[in-house]
């Protein structure tokens, strides 16, 4: 790799790393200054790696120059900063004391505690989904915003609020006991899932940075899946759903950008790899009694991995949808759950139950209604349709529901 | 929106169905409350096996089985969230427990738990 190309790959890779051990070693309550310390170390880099030369370890100085400036820091407040440094003091009574263990163990560890931390129930889900982003994957802000369809401004203050609540609230960077483990896994796992949502139905035109997105929360979740005590079946299942749903990543949009649904998609371009590390995972999360409703979500998106039409994917799929919605209702499930009902009962019978699912202001409600009289009855069909257009929020949404009426 | 529980009555609660019949009323049952849960109006709810099942009498004998003198016993419950008990029975019709003839729903409101019910 050549330097133009090293520096923004070792960004990607090291950032993150360095944030997590250093906050991990400053303490919840120095976010900020972590992040700070991570970035300095790059822009100096940038700066003198092209007069000077790249090192010959590039990782090791990196963590080296880290490693200095947190020293130097702490040294700095020790001195001048008194008081404020106080809770500090008590942990380091000199900088030469402070290890700042960047070792492969440290770094696993520290990732791991931050997740558990960043996802602390004290901080709203989306602002934990900012702060994820930015300290366990090390994107920068103006990529998060863009992500989040937002500005810099809404990101900074989303993120700076989030760390107040953790600094004022002392909240632990350790990893959780086996008690606390069960109520707080949960959390995590939902942060991770909206995290890889946020790249898979992303807005953004910025189709490398979606991807990663998803590929971040999977490698989170490979994390949880490493460590015995978090590599538990529902974590297995969300891990399988995420790999269904990556499997599919190259067909899904055209060279235009514009997203191509499922029953257009070319099914050559699925990543048959990811179906097969998908399938296993969903074999490891059916050990045991526990039934999450990410093993029901894998299932489904499992089913979806077989593209053929046949009666015992449709029976399974609305069984699958009637089990998810007794145990968390959600909009989407409903509508779906109907389709499947359609492919199973008949048009007739799921038009009569959509009808009573009281969604009439929801898009996706009248693009079902108006799938569901496709080819039975056309006007009312565009009639639907033209609701749904008038309804719909995005681009994306409006382009497809149009393309749907132009083929009625 | 109160809730209420659609109680599954089964006329002859010692009858033997099928496993063939059994699945296909399972997968009945789950498609009503499939449909129920997709409105959001579904709360809980049980099946209660007849198999294993006692009855502790006043006198404190045990016989088994729900069934002595009287044959009807329950199979299930659920409980559903309706604005009125016209909508909670409207739930209860589609119940495919009815298919047997004699078997009735029952549609009871849950008390609230505010002393007064």
């Amino acid at each position: 790799m050549n330097q133009p190309e090293l520096l923004p790959h070792l960004f990607r890779t090291e950032f993150r790393k360095m944030a997590a051990v250093l906050v991990k070693s400053l303490g919840i309550g120095h976010i900020t200054t972590a992040e700070d310390i991570a970035s300095e170390t790059f822009e100096l880099a940038l700066k003198s790696w092209p007069y000077k030369g790249i090192p010959e370890n590039p990782v090791a100085w990196l963590y080296t120059v880290a490693k200095n400036k947190a020293k130097n820091h702490i040294q700095r407040d020790l001195l001048f900063a008194g008081k404020i440094a106080n809770e500090m003091k008590s942990t380091f009574s000199s900088a030469e004391e402070m290890d700042i263990d960047l070792s492969e163990q440290n770094i696993t560890d520290s990732q791991l505690q931050m997740l558990f931390a960043l996802c602390h129930p004290v901080i709203p889900a989306e602002a934990q989904v900012a702060l994820s982003l930015r300290i366990l994957c090390g994107f920068g802000i103006d990529e998060i915003a863009n992500a989040f369809l937002t500005t810099r401004e809404v990101i900074n203050k989303r993120l700076f609020r989030a760390k107040e609540k953790l600094r004022q609230q002392k909240i632990a960077i350790v990893f959780p006991d086996q008690r606390e483990l069960a109520l707080r896994l949960d959390t995590v796992l939902t942060t991770l899932y909206l995290l890889f949502s946020e790249g898979y139905y992303s807005e953004s035109d910025d189709n490398v940075l979606r991807e990663e997105f998803c590929r971040e929360a999977m490698r989170l979740m490979e994390l949880l899946i490493r460590n015995p005590s978090t590599d538990q079946p529902k974590v297995n299942a969300l891990y399988a759903l995420m790999c269904f749903h990556a499997s599919r990543f190259a067909a899904r949009r055209n060279k235009n950008n514009e997203l191509i649904l499922y029953h257009h998609q070319d099914e050559t371009l699925w990543d048959e790899a990811l179906i097969r590390q998908g399938a296993y995972h969903l074999h490891l999360a059916s050990r045991g009694e526990q039934l999450s409703r990410y093993h029901l979500e894998a299932s489904i998106a499992y089913w979806h991995t077989i593209k053929a039409d046949s009666r015992e994917k449709w029976e399974s799929v609305l069984q699958l949808y009637n089990h998810l919605l007794t145990m968390s209702y959600s909009p989407i499930a409903a509508l779906n759950r109907t389709y499947a009902l359609s492919k199973v009962a008949g048009h007739a019978v799921a038009i009569g139950e959509a009808l009573k699912l009281n969604l009439d202001t929801n898009p996706f409600y009248f693009a079902l209604l108006g799938e569901l009289h496709t080819g039975h009855d056309p006007v009312q069909a565009k009639q639907y349709f033209q609701q749904a257009l008038h309804l719909a929020a995005t681009k994306a949404d409006q382009l497809t529901i149009k393309k749907k009426m132009e083929s009625l | 929106m109160e809730e209420y529980a659609l109680i599954m009555r089964h006329e002859d609660g010692a009858a033997v169905a099928s496993p063939e019949q059994m699945q296909a009323w399972m997968k009945q049952t789950m498609d009503w409350i499939g449909s129920i849960a997709a409105q959001n109006k579904f709360v809980s709810g049980t099946g209660l096996p007849f198999d294993g099942a006692r009855v502790v009498k006043s006198d404190k004998t045990v016989t088994n089985g729900p069934f002595g003198e009287v044959k009807e016993t329950i199979g299930g419950f659920i409980v559903v969230k309706a604005s009125s008990v016209e909508e909670a029975v409207e739930f209860a019709k589609g119940c495919p427990v009815l298919q047997g003839e004699g078997n009735t729903m029952e549609v009871r409101k849950i008390a609230k738990g505010d002393g007064v019910h």
